[in-house]
């Protein structure tokens, strides 16, 4: 018999018996990532396409989704944070070799790009107010003139007017940027975890890759969910299908290469096969947040009568799952010595 | 349920208005002198100290942080007990400062029997209240009715109250509980007791036998560092032990005994060194006596013998003898210190002793040292009463070769069942928890109820205080004065003891409680001071030092009056036994009808089911004292019970399930203990440390957390050489689920 | 300079006075540690071997936890000592989720804590806390570019290995066998 045991010294809250230092916001938040990166991802590509009307609810409604998603997520990284005072000294210094720095720069850069395109684009988007909803009356109050009579979205700074005129001059540029920041901040929400090698689940090269797919996918379900265009609906189902294709294909290949990997990995493979996250994994991400709406997608577009509501619940949910399990698991999984 | 006059009251029963008395502390004494050290001005300072967390009174230091708070403990370089390291526990000792949950003013019992509680007093009605109670039974028994059980440096002052008052009813547990049987069997083999801390020289030792001595579990400081420094010199250790301890994993030869046979494979060793003649003939020729005896009463156990005993193989017990005789002189067959096994004790290192003498290890390098220690004059005090009785007179025929206290003797005395003249009335108890340290807890409670009044001495609410009359809280080593330590050792040497800070609460030093008694006793004349400071000055300034000197060095050592660390070659010393030889064949014991040479015995055998319960120390506890220390609970917080895997495979038993005991007599632990399966120990034992599952709910940490192996010690085999009482004659079964009974307290 | 520890774990007892020293040297709040013990058992009663561990942060060579530190509140300093600054720290679980050994815990106040290798007692010529307090003698700590240094000696002299070497960090934790 082998025994191992710690004599004395570790219970450190949070790191023993097991690591558990990051808690739900941090899955949160690399959803909530991935899903504005999805959604900020085919607003801008269909605008570079000269598509925007084509594909509206992608260019102008759906972005509406990723300063909000942003906002929470940080929201949720902050409050992740154990030093939360300090938070600013994350904007001190830039420090490549640590996904968390650049990828804070990377929030700190889209957060205002996709406000500024959210803000271009209200216009269209809502021709007119709800007053009773209070929330957002108040809301268009503080920034528009008040005018009698309605909504006109006269903005009541000047420099919004400036800045909004500046967008529209240069919308190509604002898209291209947009476009690119959000491949970044999508990768990042999955190299942040790949670069920890000290966790064996983590330690590949797939997931970065598999993150950003996942949240294209999630973007891209959401467009789906929001669209009244029939034609839209059946692009991004169709993108849908591709992304969940492609997603499942990485998946195979990161359990090939733990499966080929050095013992902990292995071990941290049957977390889900056998383990512990079998149930998590193989049930809510693979065959309901995957294969089932991917089957409902096929089915519709072959005439079935399915609500989008339905495939693309299951593709947030899953998402969310997914990251919630890969962050859990992950910290369980550790070096052996 | 019978009401008795004494019930168990948990001190917690006062709830939450413990907070103070009325009244500010009485500005006392105690530690007033040492305005220097309240830690002013921001700079970090250190006072001296020695350790009171074990009885290896290691010296040290006591640093304060800059806000004058106590920060840490460090050892003095200078000290041969501890060579300026501490162990983990006298690393941790800060924490018997800081915990909250100590003891902090005098508490009176009060209220009906069977619905009792405790007030808060003033030390002045404390003080009254026991002077009275102490004149009134002294008036009905005789003083010599009143007994004290100490153990521990503050012990020393009631004990000098008690021999004024006219009681030598005086015990402690590290006698009949520990050492007593090995300082008999020393003392009747060389002619002295080897004492504390012991005189072996395991830094030049080349072979270190350790029979149970778990050094490394057990952190007697010294011999802990010299294995270790032997070890880096290529010692030969071998151990044995029927569980893998941390020396026996440390060591060349294991062996790995049938618990309880140890006195088999002693004999089969002395047997292959006689008669392979392997033993120091010249030494063995010139200074022991009774050689051809031993060796015709040893034919008999063969290694052959033994190893259908021992389960030890016959080669391997060839080996090490032989490894033994390879080293000699430089080889100790360590004596062992928690000696009270198997209630043949006093044999059986008689037999460790004769295997010494016949390595010549006694009196050599890398063997046996001869101490030696600093002659510090008593403070001049009236000459103490002659007691019309004392302990041994209880039961006259009993423990003929006890030369100190016997706790279990006087326990026999306060038990209702006693039936000579020399009744016991009243206890008074400091520094030691009774119903933990002495196995039979039921007999030493019924003794407890026997008694007219009990006073407690103590730090901490511990079993012991629950049973008090009276309970004075005592301050912490780090806060008082006490003797100086002056020790047996290589070279004679001192420490000194002070308050690094005032008492917490309204905790005071011992000798400061033994003073104000005694003045009320009109004792006043042996007290004849009115700060210890000042004794300890003037027995200081006696020897060339003063107060002053000591609490800027701590420890201070003095040559060797003579050049006689081991014997000269060639020396014929004579011993102080009664051949004036070291006695391989005993006619003391002989003239007592006692065997004159060990015997082996055979003892009972757990039944089927059923498993012997061994104990030990764990590296960062002492006993049950440091169970709620804040330092130590971090890092060991509960006991767990080792299992055998294929005896946990048969039970079904997992690594931290909780489980209960139960042992041959029916006794069913109070609390469960985690299951820690381990190929560490045998499968005919079990093993825990001794020291947990406190009972009592005001130690706020320890409470609850593991099992006391006191509970399951019910059969007591008693030494009757020494009195000492063997605690592992105890077997124990496992109960899954919680037994239906009612849990005291 | 690059200090280092060689610890013989043929002397170490598990006696956990290294962690209760560190405790209290460095005020190490109750319920944390910066070091901790480990004990390994193998074999079938009583062929058997059992080992004790005395572990910390192993500042290595190859820092995973400093390169992953967002605000270089995780950092190195002469001798390659492992650092992290209070003030910079928020606490965000980077560098502990990066550590292969676990080395690294969030204090009560948010910042990350872990072993500094006593830099502070280091800086007056003394050794850790926890190597001065060692009953067994077992730990060695200095300077590797010091050929002369205890622990250069030891490790030249001695068979050790280093725990988790395929996590590839480049330990500095020399555990001598
Ligand atoms: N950390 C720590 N150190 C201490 C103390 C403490 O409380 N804590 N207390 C101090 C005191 S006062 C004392 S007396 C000493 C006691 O320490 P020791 O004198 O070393 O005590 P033992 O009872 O000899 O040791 C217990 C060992 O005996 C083994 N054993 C059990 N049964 C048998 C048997 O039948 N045969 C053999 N050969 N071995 C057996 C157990 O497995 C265990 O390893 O420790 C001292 N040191
Ligand atoms: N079952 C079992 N019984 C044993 C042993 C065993 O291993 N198992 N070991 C035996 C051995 S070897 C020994 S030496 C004895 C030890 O027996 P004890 O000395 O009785 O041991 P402790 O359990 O530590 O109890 C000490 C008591 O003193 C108190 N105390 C601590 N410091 C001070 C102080 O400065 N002043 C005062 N007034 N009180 C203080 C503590 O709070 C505690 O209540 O136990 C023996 N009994
Ligand atoms: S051995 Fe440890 S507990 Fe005992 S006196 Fe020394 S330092 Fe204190
Ligand atoms: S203090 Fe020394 S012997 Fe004790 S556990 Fe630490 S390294 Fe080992
Ligand atoms: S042990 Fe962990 S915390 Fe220490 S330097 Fe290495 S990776 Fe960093
Ligand atoms: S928790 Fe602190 S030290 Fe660790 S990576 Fe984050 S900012 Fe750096
Ligand atoms: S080097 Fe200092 S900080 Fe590190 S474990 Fe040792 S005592 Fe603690
Ligand atoms: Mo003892």
């Amino acid at each position: 018999m082998k025994e191992e045991l710690i004599v004395s010294g570790r219970m450190n809250l949070n790191i023993d018996p097991v690591l558990h230092i990051w808690h739900w916001q941090i899955p949160l938040y690399l959803f909530l990532g991935g899903l504005a990166a999805g959604v900020l991802f085919f607003a801008s590509l269909y605008s570079i396409r000269n598509e925007e009307e084509k594909y509206s609810t992608a260019v102008k409604i759906a972005p509406i989704l990723a300063p909000i998603a942003i906002i929470i997520g940080l929201i949720a990284l902050l409050l992740d944070l154990k030093h939360k005072l300090y938070f600013w000294q994350l904007y001190t210094t830039i420090r490549l070799s640590s996904p968390m720095s650049w990828g804070a720069w990377v929030l700190m850069a889209i957060t205002p790009l996709s406000f500024v395109w959210v803000g271009i684009h209200l216009k269209e988007v809502f021709p007119k107010i709800d007053f009773s909803q209070k929330f957002f009356g108040t809301l268009y109050k503080m920034f528009t003139k008040e005018q009698e009579g309605g909504v006109n979205w006269e903005w009541k700074f000047g420099w919004l007017t400036k800045l909004e005129k500046l967008a529209i001059e240069n919308k190509k540029m604002l898209a291209w940027a947009i476009l690119l920041a959000s491949v970044i901040l999508g990768v990042y929400t999955g190299i942040l975890l790949s670069a920890f090698n000290a966790r064996p689940l983590w330690n590949t090269a797939i997931l970065g890759p598999l993150f950003l797919v996942s949240g294209l996918s999630t973007g891209a379900a959401s467009i789906m969910w929001l669209s009244k265009s029939h034609e839209e609906q059946k692009l991004f189902s169709k993108i849908d299908i591709l992304l969940i294709v492609i997603e499942l294909f990485f998946i195979i290949h990161l359990f090939m290469g733990f499966m080929a990997g050095p013992q902990v990995q292995i071990e941290s493979a049957a977390l889900f096969w056998g383990g512990e996250f079998t149930l998590y994994f193989g049930l809510f991400v693979v065959i309901l947040g995957l294969i089932m709406p991917g089957i409902f997608e096929v089915m519709e577009l072959n005439g079935y009568h399915i609500h989008v509501a339905i495939p693309a619940l299951m593709i947030l949910v899953g998402g969310l799952i997914f990251r919630f399990v890969i962050v859990e698991a992950g910290q369980i999984t550790r070096y052996l010595y | 349920m019978k009401t008795t006059r004494r019930d168990f009251i948990k001190i917690s029963s006062l709830g939450a208005g413990t907070i103070a008395l009325g009244t500010p502390a009485i500005k006392f004494l105690a530690g007033a002198d040492d305005s220097e050290n309240k830690g002013k001005s921001g700079a970090v300072t250190r006072t001296p100290n020695y350790c009171e967390v074990c009885f290896w009174n290691c010296a040290g230091w006591v640093y304060k942080n800059e806000e004058g708070k106590i920060w840490k403990i460090i050892g003095n370089e200078d000290d041969p007990h501890s060579y300026g390291r501490f162990c983990p526990r006298g690393t941790g000792g800060v924490g018997m400062y800081y915990d909250e949950d100590r003891l902090k003013t005098p508490l009176m019992r009060v209220g009906e029997p069977g619905n009792q509680t405790y007030k808060e007093i003033s030390w002045d009605e404390a003080f009254e209240h026991i002077a009275g109670k102490m004149k009134e039974i002294g008036g009905k028994y005789g003083n010599e009715s009143i007994a004290l059980f100490k153990h521990g440096s503050s012990g020393k002052h009631f004990g000098k109250l008690m021999s004024a008052f006219g009681s030598t009813n005086q015990a402690g547990p590290a006698y009949a509980q520990c050492k007593g049987p090995r300082e008999e069997a020393f003392a009747l083999t060389f002619g002295e007791p080897l004492h504390s801390p012991e005189p072996l020289d395991i830094r030049d030792t080349k072979c270190l036998v350790l029979i149970g001595s778990h050094l490394g579990e057990n952190m007697h400081n010294g011999q802990v560092q010299e294995m270790s420094e032997a070890i880096d010199k290529g010692v030969t250790v071998i151990t044995v032990d029927p569980r893998l301890s941390t020396a026996a994993s440390k060591s060349k030869f294991w062996l790995p005994i049938k618990p309880a046979t140890d006195t088999a494979l002693l004999l089969a060793w002395i047997n292959v060194i006689i008669n392979e003649e392997l033993y120091d003939k010249e030494y063995v020729d010139k200074l022991t006596i009774g050689l051809d005896k031993l060796k015709d009463h040893v034919q008999q156990y063969t290694p052959e013998w033994a190893y259908g005993i021992t389960t030890i193989e016959p080669s391997q017990i060839r080996a090490t003898a032989k490894a033994m005789a390879d080293a000699s002189p430089s080889v100790i067959v360590h004596p062992g210190r928690h000696a009270t096994w198997y209630g043949d004790d006093t044999q059986r290192i008689r037999a460790i002793a004769i295997l010494n003498a016949l390595l010549g290890s006694y009196g050599r390098r890398g063997g046996f040292y001869l101490p030696t220690k600093a002659k510090l004059p008593g403070f001049p005090s009236e000459k103490n009463p002659n007691p019309a009785w004392s302990w041994r007179d209880i039961e006259p025929e009993k423990y003929p070769f006890a030369s100190d206290g016997v706790t279990n003797l006087l326990v026999d005395g306060s038990h209702p069942d006693y039936k000579g003249k020399h009744s016991i009335k009243a206890w008074f108890v400091i520094g030691t928890n009774l119903p933990v340290s002495i196995p039979n807890t039921k007999r030493t409670v019924e003794a407890m109820d026997n008694q007219e009044f009990i006073v407690v001495i103590d730090t901490m609410p511990t079993e012991i205080t629950g049973y008090a009359d009276i309970v004075l809280p005592e301050c912490t080593y780090l806060e008082r004065y006490d003797d100086i330590r002056v020790s047996p050792h290589r070279e004679p040497n001192i420490a000194l003891r002070m308050p690094a800070a005032e008492p917490k609460y309204e905790s005071k030093p011992a000798w400061w409680m033994a003073k104000e008694l005694a003045k009320r006793l009109g004792l006043d004349a042996y007290f004849n001071f009115e700060n210890y400071s000042e004794v300890l000055d003037w027995q200081l300034k006696q020897i060339g030092s003063s107060l002053e000197e000591m609490k800027k060095i701590g420890v201070k050592k003095f040559e060797r009056e003579f050049d006689d660390l081991y014997f000269a070659p060639g020396e014929i010393p004579e011993f102080f036994t009664g051949s004036g030889k070291i006695e391989l064949y005993s006619s003391e014991l002989a003239a007592y009808g006692f065997d004159p040479m060990p015997v082996y015995k055979p003892l009972p055998e757990p039944e089927a089911g059923f498993y012997r319960l061994i104990y030990g120390r764990a590296p960062m506890h002492t006993f049950s004292r440091t169970a709620n220390n804040p330092n130590l609970t971090d890092l060991m917080k509960e006991n767990s019970v080792w299992i055998n895997p294929k005896v946990a495979k048969e039970w079904d038993l997992k690594n931290d399930q909780k489980i209960w005991l139960k042992n041959q007599d029916g006794a069913i632990s109070s609390f469960p203990i985690k299951v820690r399966v381990t190929e560490r120990i045998r499968w005919d034992s079990v093993y825990m440390v001794h020291g947990f599952g406190h009972k009592d709910k005001r130690l706020s940490r320890a409470f609850g957390h593991g099992l006391m192996d006191t509970e399951m010690i019910t059969n007591v085999l008693i030494d009757k050489e020494s009195g000492g009482t063997g605690m592992r004659s105890n077997f124990v079964t496992f109960l899954t689920e919680k037994p239906e009974k009612e849990v005291q307290s | 300079m690059r200090y280092a520890m060689a610890i013989d774990t043929l002397k170490c007892v598990g006696c956990s006075d290294c962690v209760v020293a560190c405790q209290t040297e460095n005020n190490v709040p109750h319920g944390y540690a910066r070091d901790w013990i480990t004990e390994t058992v193998d074999g079938v009663y009583p062929s058997l071997e059992l080992e004790f561990r005395s572990e910390r942060c192993n500042h290595c060579d190859n820092t995973p936890c400093v390169r992953t530190c967002p605000t270089g509140a995780s950092h190195i300093i002469e001798g390659g000592i492992v650092k992290v600054t209070p003030g910079k720290c928020i606490g965000c679980g980077a560098c502990i989720q990066s550590c292969p050994y676990d080395a690294r815990f969030s204090s009560p106040e948010g910042w990350v804590d872990k072993c500094t290798f006593c830099d502070h007692r280091i800086a007056n010529g003394q050794d850790p806390a926890c190597v001065e307090v060692c009953p067994t003698h077992c730990m060695y700590f200095g300077d590797l570019d010091d050929k002369n240094s205890n622990v250069s000696k030891v490790i030249a002299n001695r068979k050790w290995k280093v725990l988790a070497p395929e996590a590839g960090t480049d330990p500095q934790i020399f555990y001598l066998i």
